[in-house]
């Protein structure tokens, strides 16, 4: 039997005590496995000690699936022994480039939706799926510039990739609120086009404006609770598809534990609301 | 073959480092949108906390502001070369060596070599250390010709010239303390007996019968090289003590006979 994934927080080190004792129905974990990917010692214990209690997600950040190049062997094949250790739930990454010729930039970088971009992504998650032997998905990036020679529609791409690698969806929520405000394009036409059936998690987080520029560019910083309006594009996204595994997502200005799971009860209301509806139907 | 994503990604690269989008450049209309500096800030502020993180008794020796500022010089010609920023700053240390404002500070870069050597044994393979009954058993005569192989997890260090693991120990454990320290040579072992990682001083001729340990050196030469450091050294004292901390991870013996691994 597989357990039900409701609403999961990220997993930091400062609340693995609480995190290792909650009990909570369908809760989960999401971790970044660049974190974990040492020949050994405590970080691997306690992320396996986790294992035991609740279902794990590897979120990875840097596997540069959209760089012009093949993804990194040695940390493939370092992810694959990760993930055979742990058997997470779930194993995502985004449509962003971040190592180049060899040098590693900790970020999610945009590139131009073309054909030619379209292949290499399309062959970069292959030889990752290969490498893994199982599904993963692949989540929508924040914008905070305009590209103009872009010849793909983002939703368009992300369901050209799907249909064509067999991989599947991470639709991030607070992402389509931070682009739409950034590049001025509606969120609500966002969540309505994207492709249901194709999604297999769900992020929302919290963002800022930008120290300088205000609420003309916001920060997908994962450093606040999720927005009010953030929450309710949630919602009209599930209403929608139904329930998936929703994840808050929580990197920065950590609240304590007992803040995050509330927060948390408001994803588990939702899904539980629709799951209702569901079955009502 | 240069495509037009790669000639986009070499250009997006250069720009996110660059003071100065290169006016030419297939992003520069890009690199000039507002934007833009949000990729540049968090690629910088990726990179300064990922050192800081690893280079913590650094951080607290010059202070914060001081090791941001020294950390950004850093980076412009060192992004990280492993998406494991756990690994990030290998050069560091040689770096400082380098980097005129730190020239008074003439610790500081073995002091960033010993917060290296805490990575490098936070994160080594797992192995039981060896059990130090293991060898009381064999008679001195066969005792000679065995080989110990240092830990996987075990790292050691001697610093001919300055106290160094005394000033790291003090901002490493955060230690409020302003007594004088006693200028003189220092060495170091870190292991990771139960998943933590410890340190202990260790002297010259301990360091000296590790490195001959880790050589595949038997123990009668490893016993040579630290009587070589100090005559006065008591092996029986030296190895005891190295057994129970853990140094140790198996045995064998030397590469010119059959090995035979016991552990």
């Amino acid at each position: 039997m597989t357990a039900i994934l409701t609403a999961g927080l990220s997993l930091k080190p400062q609340y693995y005590d609480a995190a290792l004792a909650c009990r909570a129905d369908g809760l989960w974990f999401e971790v970044h496995p660049e974190n974990y990917l040492v020949a050994g010692g405590p970080r691997l214990q306690w992320l396996e000690a986790m294992r035991a209690r609740h279902p794990i997600s590897l979120h990875g950040v840097s596997l540069s699936l959209a760089a012009d190049a093949e993804p990194d062997a040695a940390h493939l094949h370092r992810l694959a022994a990760l993930a055979h250790r742990i058997e997470p739930a779930l194993i995502s990454e985004h449509l962003a480039w971040s190592t180049w010729r060899g040098a590693y930039h900790p970020d999610l970088l945009p590139f131009p939706r073309t054909n030619e971009s379209l292949s290499r992504i399309i062959d970069n998650i292959a030889r990752t799926q290969e490498a893994l032997g199982r599904r993963i998905a692949i989540e929508n990036p924040s914008h905070y510039v305009r590209i103009d020679h872009h010849e793909w529609d983002e939703i368009d791409f992300l369901t050209e990739i799907a249909r064509r690698s067999g991989c599947g969806l991470l639709l991030d929520v607070n992402n389509v609120h931070v682009g739409a405000c950034n590049l001025g394009y509606s969120a609500p036409h966002y969540l309505d086009r994207f492709p249901g059936d194709l999604v297999m998690e769900i992020h929302v987080a919290g963002h800022t404006p930008d120290p300088n520029l205000g609420e003309s560019l916001l920060i997908d910083s994962h450093d606040a609770p999720v927005a009010p309006e953030v929450w309710a594009l949630h919602k009209r996204l599930i209403d929608r598809i139904g329930a998936r595994p929703t994840l808050i997502e929580r990197d920065d200005n950590l609240p304590d534990f007992d803040t995050l799971l509330a927060e948390r009860d408001i994803a588990e209301a939702l899904a539980h609301a629709s799951l209702v509806k569901e079955i009502c139907v | 073959m240069s495509t037009a994503l790669s000639r986009f990604q070499d250009s997006f690269a250069q720009a996110l480092l660059a003071a100065e989008p290169d006016s030419a450049s297939e992003v520069a209309a890009l690199a000039h949108q507002p934007g833009f500096s949000v990729y540049r800030n968090t690629v910088m502020k990726g990179c300064i906390d990922a050192l800081q993180a690893n280079y913590p008794s650094v951080t607290r020796l010059v202070g914060e502001e001081w090791f941001r500022a020294a950390a950004a010089v850093y980076v412009r010609t060192h992004l990280p070369d492993d998406a494991r920023m756990l690994c990030y700053g290998k050069q560091f240390a040689a770096f400082l060596e380098g980097f005129e404002p730190a020239a008074e500070l003439s610790y500081l870069p073995d002091v960033a070599r010993l917060d290296r050597l805490w990575t490098d044994v936070h994160a080594a393979p797992d192995q039981p250390p060896l059990d130090p009954l293991t060898i009381s058993g064999f008679p001195p005569e066969q005792l000679a010709g065995i080989v110990l192989h240092p830990h996987p997890a075990a790292r050691w260090a001697w610093f001919t010239e300055q106290p160094i693991y005394s000033i790291w120990r003090r901002n490493r454990e955060a230690i409020e303390d302003d007594s004088e320290i006693e200028w003189q040579g220092e060495g170091v072992l870190l292991v990771r007996p139960h998943e933590v990682v410890t340190w202990t001083a260790l002297d010259a001729a301990g360091c000296a019968f590790l490195d001959a340990c880790n050589a595949g050196r038997p123990l009668a030469d490893a016993a040579a090289a630290a009587l070589g450091v100090n005559q006065e050294t008591d092996l029986g004292l030296l190895l005891s003590g190295l057994l129970a901390a853990g140094a140790f991870g198996g045995m064998g013996k030397p590469a010119t006979h059959a090995i035979t691994e016991f552990s």
